[in-house]
């Protein structure tokens, strides 16, 4: 999907948030000077082609009482790095999957996982638990807790 | 927070309609009033339980570069750093974490070239490396955060 100037403009009037009011898409369009039905079709379409990931509530773990929020990064060979990044997406805990690159030979873990958990005991119960059921013990991996949280926004665009 | 805050947590992390009025739709499978799920969900925005209501964008498709990044900083010189890498306005979070690698931030910028100058920058203004690990898969989790 190729962005026209006026797809950014689209972009950065509801990046902070849709209003709340009964015609959201109609109160964007104003602002950028298009139609509510050009500004839903183009939404519609930014969906599909998965420029929007996705759509709704946003929410802030720390808020709503998960305090203790864990990476957990696992040290996995080539060869089984599917089946394990799978394995641990598909558990309710765990809320993020990524694998990422190595930096050797300081940081040797190439999967992160983010557990979010309402106490830094339950989550490492978590974590011993899914060591166990998917057989994960041969791998190096260590919790790393939050500990303050400087800043958080979303990314910003234009 | 009740059970229908709740609810619209664990029912609207993704899906919003887009269509005319689509706040009514929602409220409608709630069974509540628009203006009822306007005020609850303004409520959740200024109590900061919800940090936006709207779209998560896919940055790299939107042409921008985006990164996980993560720093070895002492606990002595931790809060001169966090300041000089907080000023930099492509660092999106910047988490502390109870390890040797303790400082934790996503760079979110326009594109993906400025991932690798704003490490370098930052680098420099703090004089401690940035080791950078930029996505190479994603395993899909599905929307499941539930309260």
């Amino acid at each position: 999907m190729v962005l026209s100037e006026q797809d950014c403009q689209l972009i950065a009037a509801i990046q902070g948030g849709l209003p709340l009011v009964r015609h959201p898409y109609a109160e964007v369009g104003k602002q950028i000077g298009w139609s509510e039905d050009q500004v839903v079709t183009r939404i519609g379409e930014m969906q599909q082609s998965g420029i929007i990931k996705r759509f709704g509530v946003i929410v802030r773990h720390h808020e709503l009482g998960y305090t203790a929020n864990a990476m957990v990064v696992w040290n996995v060979p080539d060869q089984r790095l599917d089946v394990v990044g799978e394995a641990l997406a598909e558990q309710a805990c765990v809320t993020l999957c990524y694998q990422r690159v190595r930096r050797l030979p300081e940081w040797p873990y190439n999967l992160f996982s983010m557990i979010h958990g309402r106490s830094q005991g339950r989550v490492t119960a978590q974590v011993e638990q899914l060591v166990d059921e998917l057989e994960l013990g041969d791998l190096p991996h260590e919790i790393l807790f939050s500990g303050q949280r400087f800043k958080q926004r979303g990314a910003r665009y234009q | 927070m009740d059970d229908i805050d709740r609810s619209i947590i664990n029912n609207l992390q993704g899906g919003f309609p887009i269509c005319d009025h689509p706040y009514a739709v929602v409220a409608e499978q709630l069974g509540i009033d628009e203006a009822d799920l306007h005020n609850r969900l303004q409520q959740m925005l200024e109590k900061k339980q919800l940090s936006r209501f709207g779209p998560m964008y896919h940055a790299e498709r939107l042409g921008g570069g985006l990164s996980l990044c993560a720093m070895r900083v002492p606990e002595a010189d931790f809060e001169r750093v966090t300041e000089q890498v907080n000023a930099f306005p492509e660092v999106a979070h910047n988490y502390a974490r109870d390890h040797e690698f303790s400082m934790w931030f996503v760079l979110g910028t326009e594109t993906p070239e400025r991932v690798e100058e704003t490490c370098q920058e930052i680098e420099k203004a703090t004089g401690y490396k940035v080791y950078n690990m930029p996505k190479k898969q994603e395993f899909f989790v599905g929307l499941k955060f539930e309260v």
